[in-house]
């Protein structure tokens, strides 16, 4: 689908934030990118979004450049709109395109009923849990059925029992929904439980270091699994090679 | 607790009608809450009349100066050239004591009631001015990143993102450009003195002091006073009300 190939990108103030980046992502991936903060992660998946652009290389689409609802992204915090209802912050990426409330309602409906909240469409973010919140956000992305869904930690200020569940019904939505995942963390254990492709990146200036394939289930189960546990330790051995 | 600043109020009034009374003080001097009231009491309809006008001049020029303030507001969030050209005006007008300038806006602006209408439009334009300008910008630019990625025009961001994230402070302005707006009106009556629309509280608080008659002015104080808090509160309470019905409050 996408090939970022020899990516740099130098912000003014000569912070190097990636070099020499190249990633090739196809259809159906989940690929997890993996390091530690600052190491150019969240920059590398804004220059996916066309949020930014790089300094050296080239993104090569296959198919041409994505029109606006290709791409889906869901930053750390939930980012709606807090005076709108949970129907009217996923209806907003289709009103951007001029669609009707009508037009849309039922596939906003059906975005919400996907992340498991039907029945709370009128619901303002206030009224929401922090994990419900995410669960809007993740729906507002899936809306406009998006070839490429980007996510920059999006769990990260959950607590862990809310991240156990919105991780194991994220890798029910990825199946269902067959789109290609970029999710960015700084957890091992998300990325081995999450991704099918884990890439390793280090920082100063931010490169990929590696890149491991993951062969669990993506179901629920597989954090019982010992060769989950397997993965986790070949990731951090992985890990600590690279910084090293 | 609830009634400790009532208590607090009535105990204060109480020791002041006692002082005036055993010192003697002369009403002229200092008149007892008794007089006052008395003095309200013996003319309340003029006295009314004229806090009406003042108050029609007041919210005159808050209309005024949320139309222009949220206006510029806008034209400066959505261009840079406007900013450039906006700000620096602005915050002049807002250093600019209005007494130096009331007396030419009187003598410019022919007519009395437009002339006090401009004085207390410029003091109440700065706060709703600088609370839009900073609430326009306030949403987190992960939100702009998102308008952006769906490929918003530059007047759906403004108006489904800047103007809503806008509103909390627009309100906040209002309620301190009241309090503004009418001592903007007392002020410029107060300089336009006879020669202006002769018809406002501070008019009769002017009148009242050149007739020596103490207790008629602090009759006309207190009304402006009670007509600032509850200016004050009831904008407060219109705004809570307000977000209150879009849920974010
Ligand atoms: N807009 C920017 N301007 C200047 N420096 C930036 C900017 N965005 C990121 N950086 C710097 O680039 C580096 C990589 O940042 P980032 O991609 O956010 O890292 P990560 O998401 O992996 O934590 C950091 O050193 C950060 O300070
Ligand atoms: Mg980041």
């Amino acid at each position: 689908m996408l090939t970022v190939n020899t990516v740099g990108r130098v912000f003014p103030g000569g912070i190097e934030a990636l070099r020499d980046t190249s990633l090739r992502m196809d259809e159906t991936d989940f690929i997890a990118l993996l390091g530690p903060s600052g190491c150019g992660k969240s920059t590398l998946l804004r220059l996916i979004a066309g949020l930014d652009q790089p300094d050296s290389g080239r993104l090569d689409w296959d198919g041409g450049a994505p029109v606006p609802g290709d791409i889906g992204f869901v930053f750390q915090d939930a980012t709606l709109l807090p005076w709108s209802t949970a129907e009217d912050n996923v209806f907003l990426p289709l009103r951007l395109r001029g669609m009707t409330r009508a037009e849309a309602m039922p596939l906003v409906h059906a975005a919400l009923h996907r992340v498991g909240l039907a029945g709370f469409e009128t619901a303002r973010p206030r009224a929401l849990s922090g994990g419900m919140r995410m669960r809007v956000s993740i729906a507002r992305a899936l809306v406009t059925k998006p070839r490429l869904l980007l996510m920059d930690e999006p769990f990260a200020a959950l607590d862990e029992f809310t991240r156990h569940k919105l991780q194991a019904d994220l890798l029910e939505v990825w199946k269902q929904a067959g789109c290609t995942v970029v999710f960015v963390t700084h957890s091992i254990y998300e990325a081995a439980f999450l991704a099918r492709r884990i890439v390793l990146m280090t920082p100063r200036p931010g490169k990929i270091a590696a890149e491991i394939a993951s062969s669990l289930q993506p179901v629920a189960e597989t954090r019982l699994d010992p060769a989950y546990a397997a993965l986790v330790t070949e990731i951090s051995r992985a890990m600590a090679a690279a910084l090293a | 607790m609830k009634w400790a600043p009532a208590l607090f109020g009535l105990l204060a009034l109480a020791l002041w009608q006692a002082a005036v009374w055993i010192e003697h003080v002369p009403v002229y001097v200092l008149p007892g809450p008794l007089a006052i009231v008395g003095a309200f009491a013996a003319d309340p309809v003029g006295l009314l009349t004229a806090l009406a006008s003042t108050l029609l001049v007041t919210f005159a020029a808050l209309f005024v100066a949320a139309v222009l303030g949220g206006a510029m507001a806008v034209a400066m969030s959505a261009s840079r050239l406007a900013q450039a050209a906006i700000q620096p005006w602005a915050v002049a007008l807002q250093v600019t004591p209005l007494p130096a300038i009331a007396p030419l806006i009187i003598i410019w602006v022919g007519d009395p009631f437009v002339a006090l209408v401009v004085c207390a439009t410029i003091v109440a334009f700065f706060p709703l001015f600088a609370n839009t300008a900073s609430g326009l910008a306030s949403a987190p630019p992960e939100l702009d990143d998102l308008f952006r990625l769906y490929g918003a025009r530059r007047w759906q961001t403004m108006a489904l993102l800047r103007l809503p994230a806008a509103l909390p402070y627009f309100l906040s302005g209002l309620r301190i450009s009241g309090g503004l707006a009418l001592v903007g009106a007392v002020v410029a009556e107060l300089v336009a003195g006879s020669g202006g629309f002769a018809s406002g509280l501070a008019y009769r608080i002017l009148e009242a002091s050149f007739r020596l008659e103490m207790p008629r002015m602090f009759a006309a104080l207190v009304l402006l006073a009670i007509a600032g808090i509850v200016l004050n509160f009831g904008l407060g309470a219109v705004g809570r009300m307000i977000l209150r019905r879009r849920g974010v409050a």
